[in-house]
């Protein structure tokens, strides 16, 4: 796990569901690198001026901020590994939905940030946005704004997150590395 | 000391504790895996690849390929092709592995598949790479979706980590109406609480309602707890539970049984003085039919105010609404009637025995008489995978479970969700209505 994740933020609403993240049109493959050009596609352009990803497939945003509930919907791990893919290394929202979440932490592709409260309307779409991780929180800073907020904690899925995901997590505990 | 959940109950037994307590983190042995086409190449390809490939000992894995089948694409058949490689493998390896695959036409949607086959059984923990996994909660178990790495450390360890979840206890009162079913039911609670009204926590319906409802009628209720964002949906199991499981063959039909079965069931149900995190009571006698507008489940409004809805296309199938009572619900609304001039009417059978069970009681000649098209069963068009996939500006009136922007299509696309009556009704009128009392 990255101990500081910094780059532009990229803003979105409540209730973010899994089929804009990833549509299903693009689920007959988990090519991680397909599934990132096509991250964040039916995202609703009246809603989302500033486009998600770039004209070329590439994204400049390292760092989601939302509001409730994001990843709502599918179970599809479709959805954090194109987000991971496009670029986004953690996930700042009032509340996830909990396969998401779960999806996050035990692939240990994208670190899921609970925060406090709304952070939505304290981050813009490119600010500068920083994540530090210590001990079982962590610090959510707007370099643009001048802010920090705090994460609330990890709990106990801290171990898994720190392990790297699940896996890593079973076979340590399972003597197999 | 207070009492427990059903939820706490079956997740204590499983981690092999006296009890457990919301939101304690548990380890749980897992009782049955399931997996389809969409989510298990990567846990396949991970339990080869970090576990040496066996599967745990004592863990079931039913595998049933439904989203992309019979394949739509190449890269679909391929997907499909791995997961027969794998049952393959595995069978040979003596793994506890049951496959529904095309190949002999037993096969059909995941969450219809593995109880009408009896893999689900009051008291199990079970998982699969599915959001609606939440369904087999209908019968007394704890069931839940998950991701794929989490299905391949299952694959690999039979276990898997929870939090235990807070209740929700929904308490039913009153005959329901009869153009209304439990859709409508589950439309008015989600109305009411949001899509993450009950965020992490187990959805147990109980009350007289509940208790007289029919098993593809309880499904509805727990299929959709997911889209109230909720973990799990749990009925207690009882008699109509035993009965629909003797007539799958999964119990057996003398009465000494049924009634040491019935005793046994008192450890699966929850105390009277079990904690709840929120209790909600509805009078289901007032309940009319209603509809979720587009793009959340939680839009949710009587069907009568959405008369000016035109619809293109309307949808009857999916784990939701494709079950042996959904049809035959609809049935009823279409008998002897023909759809509107400009609908088309998607009649999608969740699985080859309820298929054959349509054409085998008349069902099959209603639905067609009256203007639809049949298809083989298949995830289809509920998620926008294809077998009706809707063009810009196109609505659709639909018995499936999600309605989120570009769900069925195009993202310029609607889908209303609905109770198979309200989508047979508004068929036949061309535009959105409930059916008639």
């Amino acid at each position: 796990m990255k101990d500081t994740i910094s780059g532009k933020v990229y803003v979105v609403g409540d209730n973010i569901d899994t089929d804009v993240t990833i549509p299903a049109r693009f689920l007959t493959t988990m090519d991680p690198a397909f599934l990132g050009r096509h991250a964040m596609e039916d995202l609703d352009p009246k809603q989302y001026p500033v486009p998600f990803l770039n004209r070329d497939g590439t994204c400049d945003y390292r760092i989601i901020i939302a509001g409730r509930n994001f990843g709502c919907g599918s179970s599809r791990e479709h959805a954090p590994i194109a987000l991971h893919a496009a670029g986004i290394d953690a996930v700042v929202a009032s509340s996830f939905a909990r396969i998401f979440y779960r999806n996050c932490v035990n692939g240990g592709l994208l670190l899921p940030l609970e925060s406090t409260m709304d952070l939505t309307a304290f981050f813009k779409t490119g600010d500068e946005g920083e994540i530090r991780v210590a001990d079982n929180v962590a610090d959510i800073i707007n370099h643009s704004q001048q802010q920090l907020f705090p994460s609330r904690s990890f709990g106990p899925v801290k171990e898994i997150i720190e392990a790297g995901g699940l896996t890593a997590y079973n076979k340590k505990r399972l003597g197999l590395v | 000391m207070t009492g427990q959940t059903i939820t706490e109950r079956i997740l204590a037994s499983a981690s092999n504790k006296e009890r457990v307590s919301p939101r304690e983190t548990i380890e749980a042995r897992v009782n049955v895996l399931m997996m389809h086409d969409v989510t298990s190449s990567d846990a396949i390809k991970l339990l080869k690849k970090e576990f040496e490939g066996k599967v745990a000992d004592g863990l079931k894995v039913v595998v049933t390929p439904d989203h992309y089948v019979p394949a739509k694409d190449i890269a679909s058949a391929k997907l499909y092709q791995e997961l027969k490689e794998f049952v393959k493998e595995q069978e040979a390896r003596g793994a506890d592995i049951v496959p529904y695959m095309l190949e002999g036409g037993d096969y059909g949607v995941c969450h219809v598949m593995l109880p009408e086959k009896g893999h689900v059984l009051p008291g199990q923990v079970i998982v699969g790479g599915d959001s609606h996994t939440c369904t087999y909660g209908a019968f007394g178990a704890f069931s839940t979706g998950v991701g794929t790495t989490e299905a391949g450390n299952v694959l690999a360890t039979g276990r898997l980590w929870f939090r235990v979840p807070e209740s929700m206890k929904i308490e039913v009162n009153g005959k329901m109406p009869r153009n209304v079913m439990a859709k409508d039911l589950f439309l008015r609670v989600v109305g009411d609480i949001g899509v993450d009204g009950a965020l992490y926590q187990a959805m147990e319906w109980t009350g007289p309602t509940i208790i007289t409802m029919n098993m593809d009628e309880r499904m509805t209720l727990t299929n959709m707890a997911i889209e109230a964002g909720a973990k799990s949906g749990i009925i207690a199991p009882d008699d109509i539970t035993f009965d629909y499981l003797v007539d799958k063959g999964v119990m057996r039909r003398d009465f000494f049984y049924r009634k040491s079965w019935l005793e046994s069931l008192g450890r699966i149900k929850s105390d009277s003085d079990a904690q709840y995190i929120a209790v909600k009571k509805i009078d289901a006698s007032g309940l009319e039919p209603l509809v979720a507008k587009p793009s959340l489940p939680s839009n949710v409004v009587p069907a009568s105010q959405l008369k000016d809805v035109r619809i293109n296309q309307a949808y009857i199938g999916g784990c939701t609404g494709g079950k042996w009572t959904d049809f035959d619900a609809a049935a009823e609304i279409l008998r002897g009637q023909k759809i509107a001039k400009g609908v088309r009417l998607l009649v999608v059978p969740s699985t080859a025995d309820i298929q054959r069970e349509l054409v085998r009681n008349g069902l099959y000649d209603t639905f067609m008489d009256a203007g639809a098209i049949f298809s083989a069963p298949t995830c289809g068009a509920c998620l926008g995978g294809y077998m009706g996939i809707l063009a810009p500006g196109e609505s659709c009136i639909s018995s499936t479970n999600r309605n989120f922007r570009g769900r069925m299509g195009d993202p310029s696309s609607e889908v209303y969700l609905a109770s198979p009556k309200t989508v047979a009704a508004s068929a036949i009128a061309g535009h959105i209505t409930g059916a008639e009392k």
